[in-house]
């Protein structure tokens, strides 16, 4: 849902940048505090894995394609506020050097992927640990928590393109997110199979908070 | 491990996908797809500068190494990008490598 310019108004540009710019500062503060040993090259692996990832294009119905945002996998990875700064760069990177999303339109991409995606899935993800807190729904909440960051983050994305005047709200809202119900399946279905690959292959790479169960 | 060992692994991994990125769905995503349903795919406006559009490397001839050759390039930069901000973030400890 890379937002290309021309999509958002100047004024929709303005105040998602300067949204945008304020968490991404916020994010690097926090990063900063809580940062280990292990956290910078995690982010650097995961933002790499989720660049390629975005370019697998996978099939949906009547003729659309979707491919991983990796928001909810960089949330429960690597917490919400350095998993916001490996979307971003991955959208600077996108944006910046392969013209995919536009460069006005950066703030508002920032915005819909690395803060409404990130923290969705994050709260989400919260959530569903105290509701189905057994290491057996692992799974299920990482599946549900990608699938509402993706529906969430296009329903942004819909309010911007209506606020700038593009296409009435009652018109592209039901259309993005009733696309993106479907892009979001496959957003969980990969983001439960990466998680469950690392919690097998490298279990020690996954926070305590992710994999539940009280005292890991 | 090492975490150097792991960085390696996750790298190859991110180079093993970027390979398959020629077979993604060459279909418009869920946002091109409402936007010319809905009539509003011409307000999208060219870049102002094209670096590698669409995935492509200039220079290369056949379309799949273009593209492999780009995921390989994206790959690296968001690496390296990452890595320099996380560097720069990382409070300065004694006996810190340059």
């Amino acid at each position: 849902m890379h937002i290309p310019d021309g999509f958002v108004g100047p004024g929709t540009a303005a105040i998602t940048y300067v949204a945008s710019a304020g968490m991404v500062a916020l994010g690097a503060r926090k990063t900063r505090q809580e940062l280990g040993e292990r956290q910078v090259p995690l982010m650097g692996v995961m933002a790499a894995f989720i660049f390629a990832a975005q370019m697998i294009n996978f099939k949906v119905a009547g003729g659309t394609s979707g491919h991983l945002l990796g928001a909810a996998l960089a949330a429960i990875l690597l917490g919400p506020w350095s998993g916001s700064l490996v979307i971003t760069a991955v959208l600077m990177v996108q944006a910046l050097v392969f013209q995919d999303g536009g460069i006005m339109a950066l703030g508002a991409n920032v915005f819909n992927m690395a803060v409404v995606g990130i923290w969705v899935a994050w709260f989400t993800y919260q959530a569903l640990q105290r509701l189905l807190p057994d290491e057996k729904w692992f799974w299920a909440r990482a599946f549900v928590a990608a699938w509402l960051s993706v529906v969430i983050a296009s329903a942004a994305a819909s309010l911007e393109l209506a606020f700038s005047g593009v296409s009435p709200l009652g018109v592209v809202l039901p259309a993005m997110v009733g696309v993106h119900v479907l892009i979001g399946i496959g957003e969980g279905l990969i983001t439960g199979a990466v998680l469950v690959f690392i919690r097998a292959s490298h279990k020690e790479l996954l926070a305590p908070y992710a994999l539940g169960g009280g005292e890991a | 491990m090492s975490s150097s060992r792991w960085i390696l692994i996750g790298l190859a991994l991110a180079v093993v996908v970027a390979l398959f990125s020629p077979l993604a769905s060459p279909h418009p995503d869920g946002l091109e797809r409402v936007a010319e349903d809905h009539g509003f795919i011409e307000a999208a406006q060219d870049a102002p500068y094209e670096l590698a559009p669409d995935y492509a490397l200039p220079g290369i001839e056949d379309e799949a190494l273009s593209t492999i050759g780009a995921g390989i390039l994206g790959v690296l930069l968001v690496f390296g990008l990452v890595w320099l901000v996380g560097r720069s973030l990382r409070p300065r400890e004694r006996g810190v490598r340059a």
